[in-house]
């Protein structure tokens, strides 16, 4: 059956390339071609350009809840034009601090990170780098998007409503959430989190049933799984945990709705709350923690094997060498996506859940480590003895192996439990999983960007922005969560709006002054790169050559602009895996792409 | 008018570094692509090492800068966190050995190899005897800290010893209540549909349960240097957490679900300001979990001190039940009787 619609689907590419190059005069329409399209290449660029507004949104909202930890004493009456009376005279509310707490974590998670990050680039690469004409089903993928921007709507409603959005913090533990008494957040702006979310979960579903389906029936002739580029298989361990996660997370979140609204008592119990008390008994609140962290640990995982994936083959490509350790790569992959569904309690340490049974998580989460230090040696060796091009997306991608040795040995740290017992919930875990699972992947997202934005734009971005981009984010990241590791160490909690009150923890004005500054810098830097970015779609230097970066993949071996169906004639047949960089080729390159033939002396891999 | 002024100039600042770097495209496209490549390949390259290099540094004026801000020149103030501390140093020493070899390593390659004329890179996919290597040795690493953590765990979250007093701490937005269960030794029953804040039973008390009328209901929670003590933690409304960075340890406060928590402290509170050197220094119990808009200010005061002390201060406590029901009260019986005469003598008159 699929090579039936293989066969459709080439006929269709071969029916729509005509004379004009790059301009294809399709039957569409402006709307079916950029609104409700069915293309996965515009697809990802409508999930990358959401990503990016939602990443300036989120970010944005960083900027300001860092003034006020930075400069708890100051005034800014600009924020009072634009936040109104929740910035009266010029100082930020408590509730609206919180507020934005919550939705720069989750927007950030989920709407960039996940869907901007995954969204992206699983659309984008898996037809083109498995040799398929789109993805297994166009009309699920638009739908993903289009459930993704309903999602995206909500939660920009969420905005303004005049309770304000939801501010529980983006785990929105119940019964905090889950009370409108219990804070103005959660009113009417929870009840919008959690549907926007529920949207959001359809789209994520929709999109990674149509991934695992395309990487599983639709890659081209001589494809066999164990050829297919360490990028794939990240999409594809992602896609299956999304799938396998995402579902649970939406029935805490169904659960939620009902407590809210239709007095059920699934996770409320023995509460008084402004002097009410209420008759819910028999609820757990910890109940829910285990649904969320049975995706929200995952989650994780979806963030960043994608950045993974992408780096490494970044890696691989300018260091004109193949990746080392392709199956141990696959392997530990596989070993983390495995290991990912077993380790959701060691965010519970401190609930009062059994001991034994932390113990068991604590064993689970430390195992971990073990395929992320093979990655790491694994990294390493590729670059051991190479000839390493530093473009943009080299200096990304090793940027990303930097943040994530960093950040994930003090995830060591905190998965051991008795460690936990002191530093959970401290700026230790800030520094930790913004390093690790925020500035790791947006490295690997970068990364991405830089090297496949020739083949989705034909365009290049402007390489000394890009650089600026890049040394400016690297060192200001570490400027910014580095220092946080000692402010954990003093047991400074997360979440507090104001440290002066507190004889333990505010002896870090000046530190925290510091890293405020430091983030605007941050912040303005990526603006930059905005900038390059929505410049250069439409002025960028052009791309001259089909195989700009020398890579073996096959998304290089279509146009520079490839239409719908992405190969004008046959799809090409792949005889060598991905990797065969520092090889002899034809014309005395060092690559040979993955649609050459094997040559008679040449052993095959 | 400022914020305009400021907010052009930002502007500005964006559009110079743009030109600059399309003038600086220009100039690539005219000395030849591939020589400009080379060129930035040149200096990106030496940056990184310079990267490695100021970054290490840093690690070590950041260590100089805030090491003494944290909790660990001063020690744990409980004899179990002394545990949690010796783990942490491990732990340090273990991560940050791993830590500086792979960044070195990492930035190091990148620097010495790289792109050269003439030189190609050396074919090498796969070594079966180095992964082995690397899978093996982080595996013997992270068993000795598992070994060693939950060694620590089971220590800590085990039962407390028989000699521990027990007191009962009840977190609500944005405060915490103390209760202690007086001279029996048992706390008394509670039922939070007992809660009634005009009578002052904000904790839900069931009164008829014998032992709860020797309960004390305090603000402060006051502890004995030496002997250990479990908490009993509650919570009214949300989750809270009940945090003591000075003691190394927290847990959270669920509404529902009791939890528990014993350590001993070691210094009195006297003896910490000393250590630290800060007169005005508290044991503060902070929130550690998000719990509503007055999160950040949701704080407890413990104070540690001699027995002696102690005895003085809960001598100087009174039952919460008589303070709910002064009819109750032995201590006032005297005006209480009077009162009664006074009503009998006018039922007599009648």
């Amino acid at each position: 059956m699929s090579s039936a619609i293989l066969h459709d689907a080439a006929v269709h590419g071969v029916e729509h390339h005509d004379a004009h190059h790059g301009e294809h005069h399709h039957t569409e329409t402006f709307i079916s071609k950029y609104v409700f399209s069915l293309d996965h290449k515009t697809i990802s660029k409508q999930f990358l350009v959401t990503g990016i507004i939602w990443a300036i949104v989120g970010g944005l909202f960083s900027v300001i809840f860092r003034l006020q930890l930075g400069y708890p004493e100051s005034t800014f009456p600009w924020l009072e034009d634009l936040l109104g009376h929740w910035a009266k005279g010029g100082k930020l509310q408590p509730e609206f601090y919180y507020a934005l707490v919550t939705m720069h974590g989750t927007i950030l998670v989920f709407f960039v990170l996940t869907a901007g990050l995954s969204g992206t680039f699983s659309n984008f690469l898996i037809p083109l780098q498995i040799g398929a004409r789109d993805m297994a089903s166009p009309l699920l993928n638009c739908m993903s998007y289009w459930f993704f921007f309903l999602a995206s709507i909500i939660m920009a409603a969420s905005l303004f409503v005049q309770t304000g959005p939801a501010s529980g913090g983006w785990t929105i533990y119940p019964p905090l959430s889950a009370l409108g008494d219990a804070s103005s957040g959660s009113k009417i702006g929870m009840d919008l989190w959690l549907v926007s979310m529920a949207m959001f979960i359809v789209s994520s579903l929709l999109g990674g049933l149509n991934y695992i389906t395309t990487v599983l029936n639709m890659r081209t002739k001589g494809m066999s799984m164990t050829r297919m580029p360490l990028t794939i298989w990240a999409f594809f361990f992602t896609a299956v945990l999304g799938v396998l996660s995402f579902p649970v997370l939406l029935s805490g979140a169904i659960l939620l709705l009902f407590d809210r609204n239709l007095g059920t008592s699934f996770f409320l119990s023995d509460i008084v709350i402004a002097g009410k008390i209420l008759p819910n008994e028999g609820g757990s609140a910890i109940l829910f923690q285990h649904l969320f962290w049975f995706l929200g640990h995952p989650e994780v995982y979806i963030i960043l094997l994608p950045a993974m994936g992408m780096s490494s083959e970044i890696l691989s490509i300018n260091s004109r060498k193949p990746i080392f350790g392709y199956m141990a790569m696959v392997g530990s992959m596989f070993a983390i996506t495995v290991l990912a569904f077993l380790v959701w309690a060691h965010h519970m340490f401190v609930t009062g859940l059994n001991p034994f049974l932390g113990a068991v998580f604590v064993l689970l989460t430390l195992l971990i480590a073990i395929p992320s230090a093979i990655k790491v040696f694994n990294w390493l060796t590729t670059l051991w003895r190479a000839n390493i091009r530093f473009t943009p997306a080299m200096m990304f991608a090793i940027g990303f192996v930097s943040l994530f040795i960093s950040g994930g040995l003090t995830g060591i740290f905190l998965g051991n439990s008795s460690l936990d017992i002191h530093l959970h919930d401290t700026y230790f875990v800030i520094a930790h999983f913004h390093i690790v699972m925020g500035v790791a992947s947006f490295f690997g997202m970068f990364a991405g960007v830089y090297h496949w934005f020739p083949k989705m734009f034909g365009r290049y971005l402007n390489n000394t922005l890009a650089y600026i981009h890049f040394w400016v984010t690297i060192v200001g990241a570490y400027c910014i969560f580095w220092p946080m590791h000692y402010e954990g160490f003093a047991g400074m909690p997360r979440r507090y709006y104001d440290y002066s009150n507190w004889e333990s923890f505010k002896m870090f004005g000046g530190l925290n002054e510091f890293i405020s500054f430091v983030s605007l810098i941050v912040f303005a830097a990526q603006l930059l790169f905005v900038m390059n970015f929505f410049y250069s779609i439409w002025k960028g230097r052009k791309v001259t050559t089909l195989n700009p970066w020398n890579a073996n993949t096959l998304e290089w071996t279509t146009p520079i602009r490839p239409g719908h169906g992405n190969w004008p004639g046959e799809i090409p047949e792949v005889h060598r895996w991905a990797y065969d960089y520092a090889r002899e080729g034809k014309n005395g390159e060092d690559f040979i792409p993955q649609d050459v033939p094997v040559g008679e002396e040449e052993e095959k891999h | 008018m400022k914020e305009l002024f400021i907010v052009a100039i930002i502007a500005m600042v964006f559009v110079v570094i743009f030109q600059i770097a399309k003038a600086s495209e220009y100039v690539s496209v005219l000395k030849g692509e591939d020589l400009a490549r080379k060129q930035s390949n040149k200096i990106n390259g030496f940056l990184l090492i310079v990267f490695l290099i100021v970054g290490l540094i840093g690690v070590w004026v950041c260590n100089e800068w805030f090491f003494k801000k944290t909790l660990f020149p001063q020690g744990s103030a409980s004899v179990e966190g002394e545990k949690i501390d010796s783990m942490l140093y491990l732990t340090i020493a273990v991560t940050g050995i791993i830590f500086f070899i792979t960044q070195i390593l990492l930035f190091w390659f990148s620097f010495k190899y790289q792109e050269a004329q003439g030189k190609k890179a050396h074919f090498f996919a796969h070594s079966t005897k180095l992964e082995l290597i690397w899978t093996t040795i982080p595996a013997i690493a992270l068993t000795v800290l598992v070994a060693f953590g939950l060694m620590h765990w089971f220590k800590i979250t085990g039962d407390p010893p028989s000699n521990a007093i027990t007191v009962e701490i009840t977190g609500h937005q944005f405060g915490w209540e103390v209760r202690y269960p007086g001279k029996d030794g048992i706390l008394g029953k509670k039922d939070y549909k007992l809660y009634n804040s005009p009578t002052g039973n904000t904790l839900g008390v069931d009164f008829n349960d014998v032992n709860s009328n020797d309960d004390l209901h305090t603000t402060e929670m006051h502890l004995i240097k030496g002997t250990p003590v479990k908490l009993v933690i509650n919570a009214q409304d949300v989750i809270h957490n009940v945090g003591l960075s000075h003691f190394r340890l927290k847990m959270d406060a669920v509404p529902g679900i009791p939890t528990t928590m014993w350590f001993t402290p070691k210094y009195t509170t006297a003896e910490m300001k000393v250590r630290t050197g800060n007169p005005n220094f508290v044991y503060e119990i902070s929130c550690d979990q998000m719990c509503g808009s007055g999160h950040f200010s949701m704080r407890g005061v413990i104070v540690v001190e001699d027995e002696a002390d102690y005895k003085k201060w809960i001598a100087s406590q009174k039952p919460e039940y008589f303070t709910l029901f002064p009819a109750k009260d032995p201590t006032k019986t005297s005006v209480d009787t009077t009162v009664k005469l006074a009503v009998n003598t006018i039922s007599v008159k009648k």
